[in-house]
């Protein structure tokens, strides 16, 4: 694939960082010079070739250090992977879909073999090799969700669909932007969005679950969503507030390029054949300022998008305070030449 | 679905029934428009049903009266088919087992609280048979912990009606340990458990029967604003 896992870490030193491969693929969510909610979905099709659409989901230079931060998330705190006791057919219906997906579009590093029920899963970044029984939990370490998401980059949520609602009430969520599984698990579609600012007067979540509660198998759909985290940590969940809010303090225009990081999650949604619950994996990317500004688009549309948010939803992505030293400091790459529509990097 | 917090933009506080010149003969708790996670209450109305199950605390007590009132003539045969559960308020003490008692119904019972309750009632609904009509009414604890014991019998949701009375103090979960207070009126207020300075987010779990306590000063430690009492 050209390139290597790195070593890396996302607490403590911080190494983190983005290759200039990685930095040209960055999932950058904003294809005009302003933002406001909207319900945005389109096809999740595969896109171009290199980029984070290439495949259904994407394995990236970061796997094995993110594979490594969520295991020492979940050793802190069992509670960031619930599954209520009607969700484990969903769970093996995440687990066939990864794994079908990854052997089939990586099969260098991860391959499946069936005979019937008996499966055999090879993950060889992770040294993983496992058979086990198809829809028998006993014959994998860990429920079927928690297994497979163990080994998968990105949150996941599974959400079962019943009258006419969808309810959140399976998930793996170790890279969240400030939201908590364990209060939000067993709400409605509307429950679980209820903090959000803005949407629900726009309509935004009416038109979503409609549109949703009709996703159909096989034809999967996408999104972006955004917000800002200072250092690069994945785990800025709620139960860590007051170890990572504290950070938010320390920006300023010396440091802010290499602390502050554009969170960007690229969501997909999946109808699962069995159960017919929905799985919505939450992927979540992350890049310095500093190397979000070596693409002068990226660069020029970000302080334009930053500077003219409504406030409201500064507010809520939680960085009001520190939003006029994002836009003092990303002023200086923008010349004031217009962008080209569209968020690839390349003018 | 993210939901990166928004520290400090405060909800706007349920108000109760207005001063003078607003009509007082209605003791239901008034709301003001409220985020969408939050449950709504209505104003409890008998309905036709093979057995009737009344779960109250405190103020409660006056929304089942009310009940059976507006019931007129049925009001004796339902009474005959009816099992009251009530706990003195949590909040305040308020007690009015005594009105609820001169009902007649078949069983009235007063329990100290609500977890001494709770066997009784989970009894009661493991007993239950088709056409049983469920009426909570008090504190949105009582009517949030008395809903979570009623959907986890698989109760049907329209078999069961809800108002509020009383006192607003909240039942909140701190995000960060887990832990629930109790009867919280202010607005930011000390976790019971941990200690951290908490805000009430207008963010309610159903399955928790508790709003979302979140951590005022984790970014700026020590600036607490003083506490409000938003939830008398």
């Amino acid at each position: 694939m050209g390139f290597e896992f790195n070593n890396e870490t996302f607490r403590n030193d911080f190494t983190f960082r983005n290759s200039e491969r990685a930095i040209k693929r960055f999932p950058f969510p904003f294809d005009r010079d302003d933002y406001m909610y909207s319900v945005n979905m389109e096809p999740h099709v595969p896109g171009r070739p290199g980029s984070v659409f290439e495949h259904a989901f994407d394995v990236d230079e970061h796997y094995l250090a993110e594979m490594r931060d969520r295991a020492l998330v979940l050793k802190d705190d069992p509670l960031r992977c619930q599954s209520l006791p009607h969700m484990e057919l969903a769970g093996w219906d995440l687990l066939e879909l990864i794994m079908e997906s990854k052997a089939r579009d990586y099969p260098h590093w991860f391959e499946l073999h069936k005979t019937g029920n008996r499966w055999t899963w090879i993950n060889r970044p992770m040294e993983i090799e496992q058979t086990f029984t198809f829809l028998d939990p006993s014959t994998l370490p860990y429920g079927p969700m928690e297994y497979i998401t163990r080994q998968a980059q990105g949150d996941f949520t599974l959400q079962d669909q019943r009258d006419e609602n969808l309810w959140i009430e399976a998930g793996m969520v170790t890279t969240q932007a400030d939201w908590s599984l364990d209060f939000d698990i067993g709400m409605s579609f509307h429950e679980w969005h209820a903090p959000v600012p803005l949407a629900h007067e726009k309509g935004v979540f009416d038109r979503a679950l409609k549109f949703l509660l009709k996703l159909q198998h096989g034809a999967p759909v996408r999104r972006f969503n955004w917000t800002m985290t200072v250092d690069p940590l994945l785990d800025t969940s709620p139960e860590n507030y007051p170890k990572w809010g504290p950070t938010k303090a320390e920006i300023n225009l010396d440091n802010i390029g290499h602390r502050q990081h554009l969170r960007v999650e690229l969501q997909t949604l999946w109808r699962l054949p069995r159960s017919n619950a929905i799985a919505f994996p939450i992927r979540c990317y992350l890049i310095k300022f500093e190397e979000l500004v070596t693409q002068p688009k990226w660069a020029r549309r970000l302080h334009r998008v930053v500077r003219d948010l409504h406030p409201d939803l500064a507010a809520y992505k939680g960085f009001l305070r520190n939003r006029e030293t994002m836009v003092k400091w990303l002023s200086q790459f923008d010349d004031g030449l217009p962008t080209s529509p569209g968020w690839w990097p390349e003018d | 679905m993210t939901e990166a917090g928004a520290r400090r933009v405060m909800c706007r506080a349920p108000v109760q029934p207005g001063p003078a010149g607003t009509d007082r003969t209605m003791s239901q708790t008034v709301f003001e428009k409220s985020i969408r996670s939050r449950p709504v209450y209505g104003v409890l109305q008998p309905r036709a049903g093979t057995a009737h199950l009344c779960v109250a605390d405190g103020e409660g007590a006056g929304a089942i009266c009310d009940l059976f009132a507006k019931a007129g003539p049925d009001a004796a045969g339902m009474l005959a088919r009816t099992h009251v559960i009530y706990v003195p308020s949590i909040a305040t003490g308020s007690d009015h087992f005594a009105s609820l008692q001169a009902l007649g119904a078949a069983q009235c019972h007063r329990s100290p609280s609500f977890w001494a309750a709770e066997p009784r009632l989970r009894k009661v609904l493991a007993d239950a048979h088709m056409g049983l009509q469920v009426y909570l009414a008090g504190t949105e604890t009582l009517i949030g912990l008395a809903q979570r014991d009623v959907m986890e019998a698989g109760l049907p949701h329209e078999a069961v009606q809800t108002e509020h009375r009383g006192s607003l103090a909240r039942r909140v979960q701190c995000v960060h340990c887990k832990g629930i207070t109790e009867n919280v009126t202010t607005d930011p207020f000390t976790c019971s458990h941990c200690g951290l300075n908490l805000f009430v987010r207008d963010h309610y779990s159903r399955r928790l029967a508790a709003f979302q306590g979140v951590n005022i000063d984790a970014e700026d430690p020590g600036q607490v604003p003083p506490a409000v009492e938003r939830f008398k």
